[in-house]
């Protein structure tokens, strides 16, 4: 894949970065019971699979995952359609511990979304908030219990997370041409 | 990939490109159709209306129900109830609510055209809900959700569309959709029921119901109207369907995993037997679900407005 910026986390980093996270989501549980791992379309998916793979093998149990599209929750319908894709949530959220994933947070607004998105499908115990990169510029209240690399960017900068699933490389690159 | 149109008339007009986004969009809207409540807040604050100059009872409840599902408002007018009988004007009667601010309109009219003028008036989004004997284009969209769904594609497929060719705008949707994703149309019926020039469509055309159906992967069974037996079309209802009625041993011409569909309402025992009708091969109750899910994404994708249309 080609790319014109600055690589911020290569492939053993975010391997290791994402493995830290799925040591403190069992900790912060107090083990994988009742917990389910939910990842934002797109990149989210992978991060969560990634997460719920880790999980299992530390702690010898199976925690669903599920892949969530947010096009129906958006706040910006009015002035921009995001292509709506599947959601496949194969367990019942209530009462679930979920922690919800996606790649990069920003300002928020996608999270507001993925939380009312979840809300209509039943009521969890909690809902916590894992994220590879925070880069700031928050526009709501909204933070993260699970940050794989707090990243100070200016908001015009673009971050994009390349994920091998995906885009055939795992990697994390700041570019200033971001729109 | 956005759409290249304000409004959905015909698919004769659509690009395929526009009916693969919508057959996408409406897959994913089954999820929220599967949920325990029926409900997103995508559409809310957008105001629909339904416009039949047409009676209709599925159609009419199909889109009704697609847009509360999306959290729209909707207001639905018939002739009977409001100032239509009074004499007003179509003209007047969109323009009237336009102004109360209306984002898009679910026409149907017994006059082929009627959707188009409608939507040279107004700047919300016009969808023909079925227009005299032109298109009903959203019904052929669940038809192509339908096999899309059963048969992993539309590509090289064959489907044979059979009964009252002439009088169905179902047919015609089918057909132009159909052969645009790349599936081969065959219109089969006695030659009264066959439209004028059909020569000139890219179908082919069969009057023998066993070679028609003959190695076919779908069959839309078209409902029989009895009323057109009166006008001479054809002898007895008894006489077609005995040449033309779909039964189990008629069935066997075509591929054993065939299709049935019908767009309904169905003359059980006239156009196809009960026993069909209730068999494996039919998606007859898909299709009613799938029509739900075809307008929630035609709400979604022709309410983005201009945001959503390509530049032209």
């Amino acid at each position: 894949m080609v790319t014109d910026g600055a690589i911020v986390m290569d492939a053993d980093e975010i391997r290791r970065a994402i493995t830290r996270i799925a040591h403190e989501i069992i900790e912060r549980n107090k083990g994988p019971e009742n917990l389910a791992i939910i990842g934002i379309q797109k990149r989210g998916v992978p991060i969560a699979q990634r997460l719920g793979q880790l999980i299992e093998q530390i702690e010898g149990v199976s925690v669903p995952v599920g892949s969530l599209n947010i096009a129906l929750y958006r706040d910006d319908f009015a002035t921009r359609q995001a292509p709506v894709g599947k959601t496949e949530i194969p367990f019942n959220v209530k009462d679930k511990r979920v922690v919800l994933v996606d790649e990069v947070l920003f300002t928020g607004r996608t999270i507001r979304s993925a939380l009312d998105a979840i809300m209509d499908m039943g009521r969890p115990a909690y809902i916590q908030l894992a994220v590879l990169i925070d880069r700031g510029h928050r526009e709501l209240p909204v933070r993260a219990d699970y940050v794989g690399r707090n990243l100070p960017t200016a908001r015009k900068e673009s971050v994009e997370v390349h994920l091998r699933e995906i885009d055939g490389e795992d990697a994390v690159v700041i570019s200033k041409s971001g729109d | 990939m956005p759409l290249h149109r304000k409004d959905l008339l015909g698919l004769q007009e659509v690009e395929p490109d526009e009916i693969r986004l919508i057959l996408d969009t409406a897959l994913s809207m089954k999820e929220v159709l599967a949920r325990p409540i029926r409900k997103v807040p995508t559409l809310r604050g957008k105001s629909i209306v339904t416009l039949f100059y047409e009676p209709s009872t599925r159609t009419r409840t199909s889109f009704e129900l697609a847009a509360k599902i999306m959290s729209a408002d909707i207001s639905s007018i018939s002739p009977g109830g409001s100032s239509i009988v009074k004499g007003e004007s179509v003209k007047d009667t969109v323009a009237t609510l336009q102004a109360m601010g209306a984002d898009m309109f679910v026409v149907r009219h017994q006059a082929s055209g009627a959707p188009h003028f409608i939507a040279s008036q107004v700047p919300a989004a016009v969808i023909n809900a079925g227009d005299g004997m032109h298109e009903h284009p959203s019904q052929g969209l669940l038809d192509m959700l339908t096999i899309l769904e059963r048969k992993g594609r539309l590509d090289g497929l064959k489907v044979a569309i059979v009964g009252d060719i002439t009088h169905s705008r179902v047919a015609r949707s089918d057909m132009w959709g159909l052969t645009k994703m790349g599936a081969t149309v065959r219109f089969v019926g006695p030659s009264t029921l066959l439209p004028a020039e059909v020569e000139k469509l890219p179908v082919e055309v069969y009057t023998d119901l066993e070679e028609g159906i003959a190695d076919c992967d779908v069959i839309n069974v078209l409902r029989i109207q009895l009323e057109r037996q009166e006008r001479g079309l054809f002898p007895s209802i008894r006489e077609y369907s005995s040449l033309f009625g779909i039964s189990r041993e008629r069935l066997r011409a075509a591929k054993p995993d065939v299709v049935v569909m019908h767009p309904g309402p169905m003359n059980r025992g006239i156009e196809i037997t009960a026993e069909v009708a209730d068999s494996e091969n039919a998606v007859v109750t898909t299709q009613v679900t799938n029509g739900v899910a075809v307008r929630m994404a035609l709400c979604y994708l022709f309410l983005g407005g201009a945001a959503n249309v390509a530049a032209a």
